[in-house]
């Protein structure tokens, strides 16, 4: 039996600067489900709408037309009170750049999405994000700045950060594209691992072709359409500039 | 509290990396501040020793007998088509049933003091000098306690009984008159009388010490010539700035006139007034300095913390959250700056009375010093702050956090 859907598009259209002779649709209708326990590669070339699509997934920017369901729950209709709500408790991110808060510590990072909802670092909050950091290999420096941690270390703490707010869905922007490649390895081991214990649904945005073919279904995004979507193929694909 | 952890902690983190910026606006505020506690004690200071010198001196409410007034004649149905009339000369005037009006003064109850004057001009005389004087027929043990005379006794004592007389220092400078020696006072129309000097007296005022002397009622009411008479009722209230509305309310029920020391000297409370007016619009320009200085120092942080508040954003933050953080960041500011400002205008108070600057010469004041002008301060820049970040927190609130991040 198939799992849940964590994500369901449907027919979901982006457009720009509406009402504008500049007005452009940088998605067509796109229809799109991601389930529990799947490990994705969302691929395409430059301007194919990527992020665009990324930033809907992530209930940072809302649809023009269709639909979006997160956790069964439709989306487009909802203010931002609820949608911050929902994209808190839902949804984890990680970024190409770490985006880690450089005036707290590893540790505080990690706890910052549960602080922001909870309000308060409770001894269970703390005892949690330390056992996170503990399994990413990083427990003995939880209370460094992240200025004092190097690229990889800094990529692994905002993994774990995504992590704290138990997500259904992992949101990744080019999650290795700032590290050098024994390194990005590293970190995407680390996702693995962390997917197959967890369990959570994971969507990685990348233009490497050797990340994407380490992914178990990919989706090919061209001008604003899905031209692909299904497993991995064993031979390497030409992917866009 | 723990509800708002989250954004007290984000804030003072946010204050503390931005360390020199955060120490330049706090220090900023705190010279405003310092420049408002300084100017308001030392202003305060100045106006309240005018007040007291202006007070010291004479009731708060004077009761007198109205003033002759000259009115035409005119017969039934006869038009006047041009008419001049002068002003009557004034003569002196016993308050009528003056006993009377005290029992009915003394039921109001802002009125905390009374006591019945006759006053009037006269010659003192001494040997070949002669000084032009006003003559103070007084109950010295209730007038006391409208102008209190024995603390501006530099010679003799307040004890005024039969032909005793007070006379101010300049009086007796001017007729070379020391204490025990005796001065003629005449009134004209063939009255006059010989005084002792039991007590001299330096009320401040150049004028007063040169003509002012106080002696008993009845001697005055025989040398003025109106005996049982009393030209005045000096009052004393409870609240020195509703003198006035005192007096229209005495004036009213009792239908007499009554003077407050508010109309008698509305030159020194305009002049107040200006200066007071003046006091507000430099706190006024201060306190907008300091809250535009508090806004740029923001905006400018929310441009440098674009990137980061956008990732809050998107880890689940809410704009409300975003708002207060900002909110914490202006209020925080104006209240360590309020503080330190404080301390600076303390320092400034303390030096200015070591350096004796309040004291030296005749214009000597002291400060006006109160727990209320650091609290109002501080309340003051910290409300300024929290207004002053408004702008700023509502930007990075409204901050969409995909841009943000991009901006960063």
């Amino acid at each position: 039996m198939a799992a849940d859907p964590v994500l369901r598009l449907e027919g979901v259209h982006k457009r720009y600067n509406l009402g504008l002779p500049s007005e452009v649709e940088v998605l067509h209708g796109i229809d799109l489900e991601l389930r529990r326990g799947e490990f994705a590669a969302l691929i395409g070339p430059s301007g194919s709408g990527k992020t665009t699509l990324l930033n809907l997934l992530g209930q940072l920017d809302s649809p023009t037309a269709g639909e979006i369901h997160l956790l069964g729950q439709p989306t487009r209709q909802l203010d931002d009170a609820r949608r911050t709500r929902l994209r808190g408790e839902a949804i984890g991110f990680v970024f190409q750049f770490h985006h880690l808060l450089p005036a707290f510590s590893a540790l505080e990072n990690v706890m910052m999405p549960r602080m922001a909802r909870e309000g308060w670092p409770t001894p269970a909050l703390v005892a949690e994000a330390k056992e996170l950091l503990d399994a990413v290999g990083l427990g003995a420096l939880a209370a460094r700045r992240p200025m004092e941690l190097s690229g990889g270390q800094q990529q692994r703490v905002a993994i774990v950060r995504a992590l704290m707010a138990r997500p259904a869905l992992l949101l990744a922007d080019e999650p290795t594209g700032n590290l050098d490649t024994r390194t990005a390895d590293e970190v995407f081991a680390l996702l693995r691992r962390l997917h197959a214990e967890r369990g959570f649904a994971v969507l990685v945005v990348t233009h490497d072709p050797r990340l994407a073919e380490r992914c178990d279904r990919i989706i090919e995004l061209v001008d604003g359409r899905i031209v692909r979507d299904g497993p991995r193929r064993p031979s390497p694909v030409v992917l866009g500039t | 509290m723990r509800r708002r952890w989250f954004e007290w902690t984000l804030a003072t983190r946010l204050l503390r990396e931005g360390r020199t910026q955060t120490l330049l606006i706090i220090t900023g505020i705190a010279v405003g501040v310092a420049v408002i506690v300084f100017l308001t004690a030392l202003i305060g200071g100045l106006q309240r020793q005018i007040i007291e010198r202006t007070l010291g001196t004479q009731a708060h409410i004077r009761i007198s007998a109205p003033e002759d007034v000259a009115r035409p004649l005119r017969e039934e149905g006869e038009a006047v088509l041009l008419s001049r009339i002068d002003q009557r000369a004034q003569r002196l005037r016993s308050v009528d049933q003056w006993q009377r009006l005290e029992q009915a003064l003394a039921e109001f109850p802002e009125v905390t003091a009374i006591s019945p004057l006759v006053s009037g001009p006269a010659l003192a005389r001494r040997g070949e000098a002669s000084r032009a004087v006003v003559l103070m027929g007084i109950d010295p043990e209730r007038y006391t306690r409208i102008v209190p005379v024995p603390d501006f006794l530099v010679e003799g004592r307040w004890r005024i009984v039969g032909n005793d007389i007070a006379i101010g220092r300049q009086l007796a400078e001017d007729l070379g008159a020391r204490l025990g020696d005796r001065l003629r006072l005449d009134t004209g129309d063939g009255r006059s009388e010989v005084f002792t000097v039991v007590a001299v007296f330096e009320l401040g005022a150049r004028d007063l010490d040169a003509r002012f002397v106080y002696m008993a009622m009845k001697p005055a009411q025989g040398l003025l010539g109106l005996p049982g008479g009393a030209t005045s009722i000096d009052l004393r209230v409870r609240e020195i700035f509703a003198a006035e509305a005192v007096a229209q309310r005495i004036a009213g029920r009792l239908g007499i006139r009554a003077e407050s020391w508010m109309t008698l000297n509305s030159n020194i409370l305009d002049a107040l007034a200006a200066q007071s007016m003046s006091t507000n619009l430099i706190k006024v320009f201060v306190g907008l300095s300091v809250a535009f200085a508090i806004a740029s120092v923001l905006a400018v942080s929310v441009v440098q913390r674009g990137r980061e508040i956008g990732i809050l954003r998107a880890m689940g933050t809410g704009r409300g959250q975003v708002l207060r953080i900002f909110l914490i960041q202006g209020a925080l500011v104006g209240l360590l700056g309020a503080a330190l400002g404080s301390l600076m205008g303390g320092g400034l108070l303390g030096l200015w009375e070591l350096l004796g600057l309040a004291r030296s010469g005749r214009g000597a004041f002291s400060l006006l010093v109160t727990p209320s002008l650091f609290f109002g301060a501080t309340v003051l820049a910290t409300v300024v702050g929290m207004l002053a970040a408004m702008a700023p927190a509502r930007r990075a609130a409204r901050l969409d956090p995909v841009e943000a991040m991009r901006g960063g």
